[in-house]
């Protein structure tokens, strides 16, 4: 009986860190330039499929193609930052939430027409394979790598976002930008620069993705809300919060399919709406 | 123009808006063209009313009250799903059965209206949009009650004032859903053009200054969402009953989505807004139904970022 409840409690959290991965990109966009991108699942899913092609049609190693799905998805979207979306910035919500549901119409699209509707294998290494004995417990390699994944990533966010001149910069554009432009901070590379961190740690997410959820071209629409309902429980901009509403989701999602599986999604929706309407801001939303 | 809108008492302002535009008449004698010229798609034609009907009452809290709701189709599924189930456990006639969804979605719609009265932006999207997936899932779940994926069976209607019955071709079906898209507009005319529709105007452009002037912005949200759930859910209604069927597909995130899509190309904020956002929308999806949906949705993904960028306030402008 013990095994079942630590077990599940590994598996939620390991998939509570892909979720994080995939959405602490939409957390910072969102909650630090106010852009409410609907597209964020896109990026992931771009970098979904070329770790998918790299790995598949060009025998690379599954590890090297991790930084080229995050490069991938980061230059693509400073592409469409510089293109589309900096144009609407102070556009009321509804103009962002249909050019960017647009967007991700037109990504689901295309990548069924290039890569079908099929689900993607991909191939792990063999050292991700399989799994390890913890405590007498069957801890799957793969997992633990996300986990470790995870934390890496939330401590390079924490540390450039609190500690260096460019996370200062940011942190200073979001406040008042006529100021941050008085003092010289160039704030349209400044946002360019963080929307395509964002996206590119999206790409990461929808590489790591496949092994655990699959890839198909739905991937944009159906982790879109896992994504936004992290983002909104964990409080817009908050990295921390980020991580505790994902792990929290992730948990509740394996519990719920593991113990309750006839309530389906229900949980997860249940327990945004019930968090946004007592914490409007999120557990951790500061403004 | 804006000296003779400065010197006008407000009731002048009101009675010029809610004059009669030539057009408007135009507009209406159209619908009536099927009938005559397209005799084989009155089912589509009535599909098109009922799309109208609903995006009709999108607009009133999106165009009207500037509120963005990602879950709308939550009310329409509820008026489906009533009515349905009141035909099928034995109660065939129509027009009772559209009053009693139409109040089962109009209450739902109240008991919501104090949630989202209460919240704005982001925060509103994500609750709306929560709130939708509740609805969907819990249709979903309940598979004793609405059939689930399989869809509501079973259902069958008498005919409207025990004389018109529910044909093959659709004729009854059209009439009765123009019927009833007709009524609702002109209820929706006279409210959109009263104190009130100017107050929900007045919310859109500044929320937190209507209260100023003696307007409670919440209290107005609240009556304004309640009407817009009761519109959709006689929507659902006419819907269940013309087509004698409920699927998933009528309470899901997609129809929320394609109705936000189809009001906003038409026009939202325009009383006819959302009823030339369905006409184009249904047409050009008929006519594309020979390739695999995923590329139309393709189409409607490049039409979103043109209007964005290039029309923003839909066709019909403003």
């Amino acid at each position: 009986m013990l095994f079942p409840i630590f077990g599940v409690l590994f598996d939620g959290i390991a998939y509570g860190m892909l979720l994080f991965v995939l959405s602490v990109g939409l957390s910072v966009t969102l909650g630090l330039m106010n852009f409410v991108n609907l597209a964020h699942c896109a990026f992931a899913m771009l970098g979904g499929y070329v770790t998918v092609t790299l790995v598949n049609e060009f025998q690379w190693p599954f590890l090297a193609t991790l930084p080229a799905a995050f490069i991938a998805a980061a230059i693509v979207s400073v592409a469409l930052e510089r293109v589309l979306y900096r144009r609407l910035y102070r556009s009321s919500d509804l103009d962002q939430v249909l050019l960017t549901i647009g967007l991700a119409f037109i990504s689901v699209a295309a990548a069924a027409y290039v890569f079908g509707t099929t689900q993607q294998p991909v191939e792990t290494p063999t050292i991700l394979r399989g799994s390890v004995g913890v405590l007498g417990m069957d801890l799957s390699k793969y997992r633990l790598f996300l986990i470790g994944v995870a934390l890496a990533v939330t401590m390079l966010l924490v540390a450039g976002l609190e500690y260096t001149r460019f996370g200062a910069q940011v942190r200073a554009a979001v406040d008042n930008q006529r100021m941050a432009r008085g003092l010289g901070i160039d704030v349209d590379r400044t946002f360019a620069s963080t929307f395509a961190l964002g996206c590119g740690l999206a790409g990461l997410g929808g590489a790591l993705a496949i092994e655990i959820v699959g890839l198909d071209p739905n991937f944009a629409f159906t982790y879109l809300v896992y994504v936004l309902i992290i983002v909104s429980v964990g409080g817009l901009g908050s990295i921390a919060g980020s991580l505790i509403a994902a792990i929290l989701i992730g948990v509740s999602d394996v519990a719920g399919k593991y113990y309750a599986p006839e309530l389906g999604a229900f949980l997860i929706y249940l327990v945004m709406v019930v968090v946004l309407m007592w914490r409007p801001l999120g557990l951790f939303g500061r403004r | 123009m804006a000296l003779a809108t400065a010197t006008m008492t407000p009731q002048g302002y009101l009675q010029a808006q809610s004059r009669w535009h030539p057009l408007e008449i135009v507009f209406w004698l159209a619908t009536l063209l099927p009938f005559m010229l397209f005799p084989d798609y009155l089912s589509l034609a009535s599909q098109i009313a009922i799309t109208a009907l609903f995006a009709l009452s999108l607009d009133i809290i999106l165009g009207y009250a500037g509120l963005v709701s990602l879950g709308h189709a939550a009310f329409f599924g509820i008026g489906a799903y009533t009515a349905g189930l009141i035909s099928k456990f034995g109660w065939g006639e129509p027009l009772t059965g559209l009053v009693l969804a139409a109040a089962a979605a109009g209450l739902v719609g109240f008991a919501v209206s104090f949630i989202i009265a209460r919240f704005r932006h982001f925060t509103l999207i994500m609750i709306t949009l929560g709130l939708g997936l509740l609805a969907f899932e819990a249709a979903n779940r309940a598979h004793w009650l609405t059939g689930g994926s399989d869809g509501l069976q079973g259902i069958s209607m008498w005919p409207v004032f025990g004389l018109f019955k529910f044909d093959l071709y659709g004729y009854t079906a059209y009439t009765y859903s123009l019927i009833v898209l007709f009524i609702v507009f002109l209820g929706t005319r006279r409210l959109i053009n009263s104190p009130f529709g100017l107050a929900l105007r007045g919310i859109r452009e500044n929320w937190v200054r209507m209260p100023a002037i003696g307007a409670d912005s919440r209290a107005h949200i609240r009556k304004a969402f309640t009407i817009a759930a009761a519109i959709a859910g006689l929507a659902g209604a006419v819907l269940a009953q013309t087509t004698e069927n409920v699927s998933l597909e009528s309470i899901s995130f997609q129809r929320s989505a394609d109705v936000l899509v189809m009001l906003v190309l038409g026009g939202a904020g325009r009383l006819y807004g959302g009823l030339i956002g369905a006409v184009i929308f249904m047409v050009a999806r008929d006519q594309f139904s020979g390739i695999a949906p995923q590329y139309w949705y393709f189409w409607i993904g490049v039409l979103l970022v043109t209007f964005v960028m290039i029309l923003p306030n839909g066709i019909l402008g403003g």
